[in-house]
């Protein structure tokens, strides 16, 4: 599969410069920028299939074709699956009733819903119950259980993933996860690690996509040496959290 | 000329949705124009006006102001032609959850909020079951699982809609709504309601004040669910 974005217009209604954007199954492409830059804009584009009728003008094309209404609007049918910034759920509903709605909806076998939870289990701390309230889950819980859904349930060739790194669960499990295999994976991050992850990385500036960087193989070796910082602080981290106390020998990158 | 009733809970955003489908079928060559009934109070009149197209807001005060649509429907088409306008959005005022101001040769459109949850669709009654589109907005707040859910939900409700996904903010399904609108017919003479309004004429609606069973008067329904007739 191949995803194509065509340019539109930032927020002053100049174009794009990045006219035309091609991205292929099995490739994780990055957005970064401060806040406010857009990139939530780009991934609604990405989607909704935007047709130049949303905000941007950008048009989005599966395959060089622009999809037709019918799989722009009915999820059993739409190759996309999307982790928003969006932590809490609304629904005042069972964690297992909602999956169960979430799985008719895909038209999918109710019967994945133990394999979402299982799956969200081990990305949180604190474990997921059937029977949990989804509007009581905490912030960890709800985005654990809303990735496994995604890599059970939606199960799409196309992911895409706004702000992991304030999920306060395990973010690289949560992307490889996700990305699966094959997958075509879109992910706005601030973080250098998961930015380094992805082969290209659109940057945004007032709404406009400006450029696109290839990540260089300095930086891959970079993102190795942050994964073991990365580690490293998870590792204190979950020391911490569990009463225990750090020594300076432990300390040491 | 056509027809299109939008009606929808209080706050989910039917004028956003409706102002983004004017603005969209002005830009294909349409002309519409605007009916805003509301009960009491609006300013709808200024924001709808500065897409530059007819409107005329029209207050309901102590009517019920889905039966004060109903009854207007004649006049506000005859003032809808007399504004050179080919196609009517007529937005109610969105408040009973029993009747469903739809007339049978319009195009019925619910609004509807996602951040309400899951169950809303099943509470909403005729409004949503009997509506030919249901627009849910607000779909930016939750996450793509709930979205989807809230949709099932829907079509559970009323299994033969249409749905469009809208964003008062961004604009997002205007370009659907419009594009349903144009392939309308006209609205017919001699139109009938789709949906059986309620059980007669109530003892509030004109006016009784005392409350308790020996003040009212109709076909009434008691705690247990005994209907009887009451009166002369």
């Amino acid at each position: 599969m191949r995803l194509t974005i065509l340019g539109g217009v930032d927020k002053d209604g100049c174009a794009d410069h990045i006219e035309t954007l091609h991205i292929d199954s099995g490739e994780i492409v990055g957005i970064v920028g401060p806040t406010g830059s857009g990139k939530s804009t780009l991934i609604s584009d990405l989607e909704q299939f935007a047709q130049r009728d949303t905000e941007s003008r950008r048009q989005v094309l599966i395959d060089g074709q622009p999809p037709d209404a019918e799989v722009r609007a009915d999820p059993r049918r739409k190759p996309v699956a999307q982790l928003s910034q969006n932590m809490h759920f609304l629904a005042d509903m069972t964690v297992s009733d909602f999956l169960a709605m979430h799985a008719k909806s895909r038209g999918r076998e109710e019967n994945l819903i133990a394999k979402v939870i299982d799956l969200a289990n081990t990305l949180t701390g604190e474990p997921i119950h059937p029977e949990h309230h989804l509007t009581a889950l905490s912030g960890g819980q709800s985005r654990a259980l809303m990735t496994a859904d995604i890599a059970v349930i939606s199960d799409s060739p196309i992911v895409l993933i706004d702000e992991i790194e304030n999920a306060g669960i395990k973010k690289q499990e949560a992307l490889k996860l996700l990305a699966g295999e094959g997958k075509i994976v879109v992910v706005v991050t601030h973080d250098p690690v998961l930015a380094l992850m992805t082969s290209r990385r659109v940057v945004m500036k007032k709404g406009n996509m400006v450029r696109v960087i290839q990540t260089s193989e300095e930086e891959q070796k970079v993102c190795n040496s942050l994964s073991r910082v990365d580690r490293w602080l998870i590792n204190l981290r979950e020391a911490i959290r569990r009463g225990e106390t750090v020594s300076a020998a432990e300390a040491a990158l | 000329m056509k027809l299109v009733v939008i009606a929808g809970t209080p706050g989910s955003g039917k004028t956003s949705v409706l102002m983004h489908a004017a603005r969209c079928l002005e830009g294909s060559g349409s002309r519409p124009a605007v009916v805003k009934v509301d009960c009491l109070w609006t300013e709808d009149d200024k924001r709808i006006g500065r897409l530059g197209i007819p409107v005329h807001v029209a207050l309901s005060r102590d009517m019920c102001p889905d039966h004060f649509s109903i009854y207007n429907v004649d006049e506000m088409l005859e003032w809808a032609k007399k504004q050179d306008a080919d196609v009517l959005l007529n937005e109610t005022a969105g408040l009973c959850l029993r009747c469903a101001p739809y007339p049978d040769h319009c195009l019925a459109v619910c609004v509807i909020d996602v951040t309400t949850g899951p169950n809303t669709p099943l509470k909403v009654g005729p409004l949503l079951t009997t509506a030919d589109v249901v627009v849910t907005t607000k779909g930016d707040l939750v996450s793509q699982a709930e979205r989807e859910v809230f949709r099932e939900r829907v079509l559970e409700a009323n299994p033969h809609c249409r749905i469009v996904e809208a964003n008062g903010l961004t604009g997002k399904g205007g370009s659907d709504l419009a594009e349903i609108i144009r392939a309308l017919p006209p609205a017919a003479e001699n139109m009938m309601l789709r949906h059986n309004p309620p059980l007669a004429v109530c003892t509030l609606c004109s006016g009784e004040l005392r409350v308790s069973k020996r003040y009212h008067r109709g076909v009434l329904r008691h705690m247990d669910g005994f209907m009887e007739y009451s009166g002369e």
